[in-house]
């Protein structure tokens, strides 16, 4: 025993390092490119309040005659705006890297109480099987059969006129991130569902219930921890999915408000102004969210070759 | 008093427009340290006896009629609750194949000390000193390092060794192996065996072996239950049932035995299939098959009446037996 646990950290670290996944992304230079990026765009809305110049929610800063002015390196531009300002004089750099953050934030926990949801009534549904599975699955059906949009929409727009947009605004966030979570569980439910029923039929579930384990620990302990690796792909594609859910419910004005924009809100502010020739309003923080949605989905591709070697890759 | 003792035990599935029966009154005693061999062909109903002592059979199956008195307590009509005392504590399962018999995703230590805690009220560091004495017992070299790799990281001799050490680590009083070497080559199997004997003697554990090699279980068994589609057709000692089988399916086992055949001869075989459970033949159910059959075998059902030191599940015996002794006298 303790010549085993001499050095943990260090062949923990070893171990990562000499792994199956570890090996095909040092070999894979889209995944090194992808989550470089991502982990740029990740720390720097991290570290958002020390790298903005200007605070984007902090309405006294703005000066009206700063508004529209573009990009540092376009003529009129000037150095203290590097992106530029929007309507109201907002530096677009600022209000970019806050955005990022709101947009990032909403995506992982919605994704989060999506995979809360999906994952406990996938596993159900899965283990118990039978009836139960059978009205569990219905339901997602009959979720999954309206769109993530009109269910969010429909939602948003009845708390909004509920709530008031004052209250609405001010817990836009929370609204986004459960009406997201809510409406996308289905595709958790069944991943987890049709790995449950797989993995439920091996032996070592047997031996499990021979061994007198009750059903909750030889769902969580034996059978989830034998399911991660789906669950792991459609946690990055959903990531990118609800990004781009809360940046189109934004767009649509049902987002997140002007005062504390997400890149969706960003996006449909310049909208206005993209024809009056202020285009780097609309356009910069829509590349970003490009940017941001990609790198998140190639990262899901490379993890999904990795940990699904039989899938054929097409 | 028996250990084990199985009466008119009936397992039926229900499928979508009919009940299949798969296990047709099964009845059977076991005494504390005896070692019983359940032989048949592949469907024959082997494994669903070993689920159905514990109580385990899945959906669309279910136990039907039937008791199986453990030690006093009728296993097939109790609570879970109940039968959580039993299962893996004073009886345990050994399957088929150790590749994915243990959880991929646990070390070997945590599923050791998993199934003593589920168990016992014990310290994990008092559950692992147990694990690795099991191992020990097993003959796992450097069983402290076992406990830190992952199912992957062992062959398959060793998984086997570590999950009868798993089926020892509550002391059971009845070990049910279902086929435990069947995924092993050859010479790992006679050591799996030999160990698996050599543990059922000295802790005095029962032990049903389910298998369809006939020379295992000549090795390991005292007694021996033939099955065929649901039913036992044939049982006794061991020893009687190789040497001097009575019913024409067993006989047909035992010369389908590759040693019972010459060096560049056919290999022996029963012609047919078994039938599928819906389909099971009036009659004796092995009656299509059979060289000896006559009317009432296609018509009633043969009880297992004492021939010799075995009982047997035929009608024809006795005419079978001075047929073979006709056989033997002119040739």
């Amino acid at each position: 025993m303790s010549n085993l646990s001499t050095n943990p950290e260090k062949t923990r670290m070893q171990k990562m390092w000499h792994s199956n996944i570890a090996y095909s992304f040092r070999r894979n230079p889209v995944a090194i490119v992808s989550l470089a990026v991502f982990l740029l765009i990740a720390l720097s809305t991290l570290f958002a309040p020390l790298l903005a110049p200007f605070d984007p929610y902090d309405m006294t800063q703005f000066n009206i005659l700063d508004s529209e002015l573009p990009p540092a390196w376009e003529q009129g531009g000037e150095a203290r705006f590097v992106f530029g300002t929007d309507a109201q004089g907002r530096d677009l750099w600022s209000a970019i890297l806050y955005g990022t953050r709101v947009s990032l934030i909403i995506g992982i926990c919605a994704v989060a109480v999506q995979a809360l949801l999906g994952i406990t009534i996938g596993l159900v549904a899965g283990y118990v099987g039978g009836r139960v599975d059978s009205l569990l699955m219905r339901l997602a059906d009959v979720q999954l059969s309206f769109s993530t949009l009109m269910v969010a929409i429909i939602f948003l727009a009845i708390s909004q006129a509920l709530f008031g947009s004052e209250t609405f605004n001010e817990y836009a966030l929370f609204i986004l991130v459960i009406v997201i979570g809510v409406a996308e569980w289905p595709q958790y439910a069944r991943t987890v569902r049709a790995t449950v029923l797989a993995e439920k039929r091996k032996e070592y579930v047997d031996a499990a219930r021979v061994l007198a384990f009750g059903p909750l620990r030889i769902m969580i302990k034996h059978i989830l921890p034998n399911s991660i690796s789906p669950i792991f792909v459609i946690s990055t594609v959903q990531v990118a999915n609800a990004i781009i859910s809360e940046a189109s419910l934004s767009f649509l004005g049902l987002g997140m408000p002007v005062s504390q924009p997400s890149l969706g809100s960003l996006i449909s502010s310049g909208f206005d102004y993209i024809f009056s020739g202020s285009w780097w309003i609309t356009t910069i923080p829509g590349i970003v969210l490009v940017v941001l949605v990609l790198v998140i989905n190639l990262l899901g591709d490379w993890l999904r070759d990795v940990l699904n070697p039989k899938l054929y890759k097409g | 008093m028996s250990l084990l003792s199985v009466r008119d035990l009936v397992v039926k599935f229900a499928m979508r427009d009919q009940t299949v029966t798969a296990l047709n009154g099964i009845s059977f005693d076991l005494n504390r340290g005896e070692r019983m061999g359940i032989v048949g062909e592949s469907g024959a109903g082997k494994s669903i006896t070993g689920f159905a002592i514990l109580n385990l059979i899945s959906r669309p199956g279910f136990i039907d009629s039937g008791h199986v008195m453990f030690d006093g307590m009728d296993l097939a009509h109790t609570s879970d609750k109940a039968l959580r005392t039993i299962r893996g504590n004073r009886i345990a399962m050994i399957f088929q194949d150790p590749m994915v018999t243990l959880n991929p995703v646990l070390t070997i230590g945590q599923q050791m000390v998993e199934t003593l805690q589920a168990h016992r009220s014990l310290t994990r560091r008092d559950a692992e000193k147990i694990a690795v004495a099991k191992l020990r017992e097993v003959y796992i070299p450097a069983p402290e390092e076992r406990l830190q790799q992952y199912p992957h990281e062992l062959s398959g001799g060793m998984r086997q060794r570590i999950i009868i050490a798993i089926a020892l680590l509550l002391d059971p009083q009845l070990i049910i192996a279902d086929e435990p070497t069947t995924a092993l080559d050859v010479t790992i199997q006679a050591d799996i065996m030999e160990l698996l004997l050599e543990l059922c003697q000295s802790n005095n554990v029962s032990l049903i072996l389910i298998t369809h090699d006939l020379g295992v279980v000549s090795q390991m068994t005292e007694r021996t239950l033939v099955m065929y589609a649901g039913r036992i057709i044939e049982s006794g000692r061991t020893r009687a049932i190789i040497n001097d089988p009575q019913h024409p399916y067993t006989q047909g086992l035992i010369k389908a035995l590759p040693q019972q055949t010459l060096p560049g001869e056919r290999l022996k075989q029963i012609p047919g299939n078994m039938p599928a459970l819906s389909a099971i033949p009036p009659g004796c159910p092995f009656n299509p098959r059979c060289e000896y059959t006559v009317d009432r075998c296609r018509t009633t059902i043969p009880e297992l009446v004492r021939v010799g030191p075995v009982e047997v599940a035929c009608h024809e015996v006795q005419r079978m037996n001075r047929d073979t002794e006709t056989e033997e006298q002119t040739a």
